[in-house]
């Protein structure tokens, strides 16, 4: 019977994400099959290969090709203060709570541009935390990093992220925190004055600290659940006692080996607290 | 023009959608047994509260999925707003937030290809009533793999495009009238 062989097309992906592995260390053997399959179909139109096989093959010969495939890869969508009522939730209902440490760590894995990086960083100077607190910001993308820590976007994106700020409750103006030219908009460099931005995988890399807060928003969706569990276990070894982990509107715990771990804090918002330790 | 043994149901609606499935979800009895996944074009900053309102009207469950939810027999999944929905295997449900597809996000064509690679011949695609092309890819990718594909009679139809579109692309597809399609559905469940 022909079903019982696996389809050319995916022995092809399988080969590709392995290629990547062996020749650069970069795993996405274990991301969700739906999207990678759609996002490879994609890659392999656009950039005007035949096949995947034959993608693959110039893949393992031109490290030029390493960056591009990434692009397709890791998806960059964000915007500043994406869904306000998370960021509400954090400054009302987190804050006061994270307010009774001395010093704070604050994860953002996987920040992509940046945006929600910078969301954090304002949030918490609005709420006078800024200067006890550590912000890593975390890719395996070294171009979405770059971006991040440029802090510099399009000008046409600004009007959304200052409406999700006012509706977060923030209690400035965003327009404090830029300046703008030549179509692009510049955020204050001493945003960046607490933040450490670094290269991590959250599929092959440790636990680096002991977080107070993790934020990690439409990463895991990217996921299988295999690597679901290893990314939240990973997380649960990475906070404190109490600590918090905020996830994306329409991602769970629910469905992860680790749900056991973590107890419901606003549970409207995704955001989790570690129970137990 | 009836598949054998389906394991699953995709529909797509866009345009006039809350009418069309109205006529059809409720009318499928609680020993539906297949799973069904569903994609409305949706303004994306909206909670939605299409689950809700069907899960009230319909004797199948009905809920709006979230990231890796597990596919259970007679129950309806709705894609949340401002996300693609993905058949992810023969058990789970993904969500991506990749860039839309044809100003869409949710994307009929997402789920609909999804959907063609996981269960190749054992899926019926639903393409119902749209104001753009939407689906129509989709629909391809469904009868390419195999699947049956039902396009909702332009005719009768609130808007006509979508079904048109899918039709230009799929010609061999099951045309039928809303009620057609709930009796169709209610043969193969």
């Amino acid at each position: 019977m022909i079903e019982t062989f696996e389809k050319v097309e995916d022995i092809e992906i399988r080969l590709l994400l392995e290629a990547l592995y062996l020749r650069y260390h970069y795993d996405f053997r274990n991301y969700a099959t739906g999207s990678i399959k759609r996002r490879l179909r994609q890659a392999r139109e656009q950039l005007g290969f035949s096949t995947i096989s034959a993608m693959q093959e110039r893949a393992l010969h031109d490290e030029t090709m390493l960056p591009r495939l990434l692009g397709y890869l890791t998806v960059q969508v964000s915007e500043m203060f994406r869904d306000p009522g998370y960021f509400r939730a954090i400054r009302e209902i987190v804050v006061p709570h994270l307010r009774t440490y001395p010093s704070l760590k604050i994860w953002i894995a996987g920040c992509s541009g940046g945006e929600e990086l910078y969301s954090l960083v304002i949030l918490f100077r609005e709420e006078g935390l800024e200067d006890r607190t550590i912000f890593y910001a975390t890719d395996i993308n070294q171009d979405a990093l770059q971006i991040a820590e440029a802090g510099v976007y399009d000008v046409d994106r600004i009007q959304l992220f200052t409406e999700n700020h006012r509706k977060s409750g923030g209690r400035s103006s965003l327009s404090d925190y830029y300046s703008a030219g030549y179509g692009r908009v510049s955020f204050d460099r001493t945003l960046r004055d607490r933040v450490v931005f670094s290269d991590h995988s959250l599929v092959t890399d440790a636990v680096f600290g002991e977080m107070n807060l993790i934020s990690c928003r439409n990463v895991m969706i990217y996921f299988d659940k295999v690597l679901q569990d290893r990314a939240v276990g990973l997380f649960r070894d990475s906070l404190a006692r109490k600590g918090f982990l905020g996830i994306g509107a329409k991602e769970s715990l629910r469905f992860s080996a680790h749900a056991d771990d973590f107890s419901e804090f606003v549970r409207q918002e995704k955001i989790y607290q570690r129970i137990g330790k | 023009m009836i598949p054998t043994d389906p394991k699953a149901v995709v529909i797509g609606a866009s345009a006039g959608a809350l009418e069309a499935l109205t006529s059809i979800l409720p009318t499928l009895s609680g020993d539906f047994r297949l799973p069904i996944m569903v994609v409305v074009h949706i303004p994306p900053d909206k909670r939605s509260v299409l689950a809700e309102l069907f899960r009230a009207k319909s004797s199948i469950e009905v809920i709006e999925v979230e990231d890796k939810e597990p596919i259970r027999p007679a129950t309806a999944y709705f894609a949340p707003p401002d996300y693609h929905l993905l058949v992810e295997d023969q058990r789970t449900l993904g969500l991506t937030n990749e860039e839309p597809v044809l100003f869409s996000r949710p994307s009929i064509d997402v789920l609909f290809e999804s959907a063609a690679d996981v269960y190749g011949a054992a899926v019926v695609a639903v393409l119902l009533t749209g104001a753009n092309h939407d689906g129509a890819r989709g629909v391809f990718a469904i009868a390419r793999a195999g699947g049956h594909v039902i396009i909702q009679d332009p005719q009768t139809a609130f808007a006509a495009s979508m079904p048109e579109a899918g039709l230009a692309l799929c010609p061999d597809a099951t045309v039928l009238s809303l009620d057609g399609i709930s009796e169709y559905l209610r043969r193969i469940g």
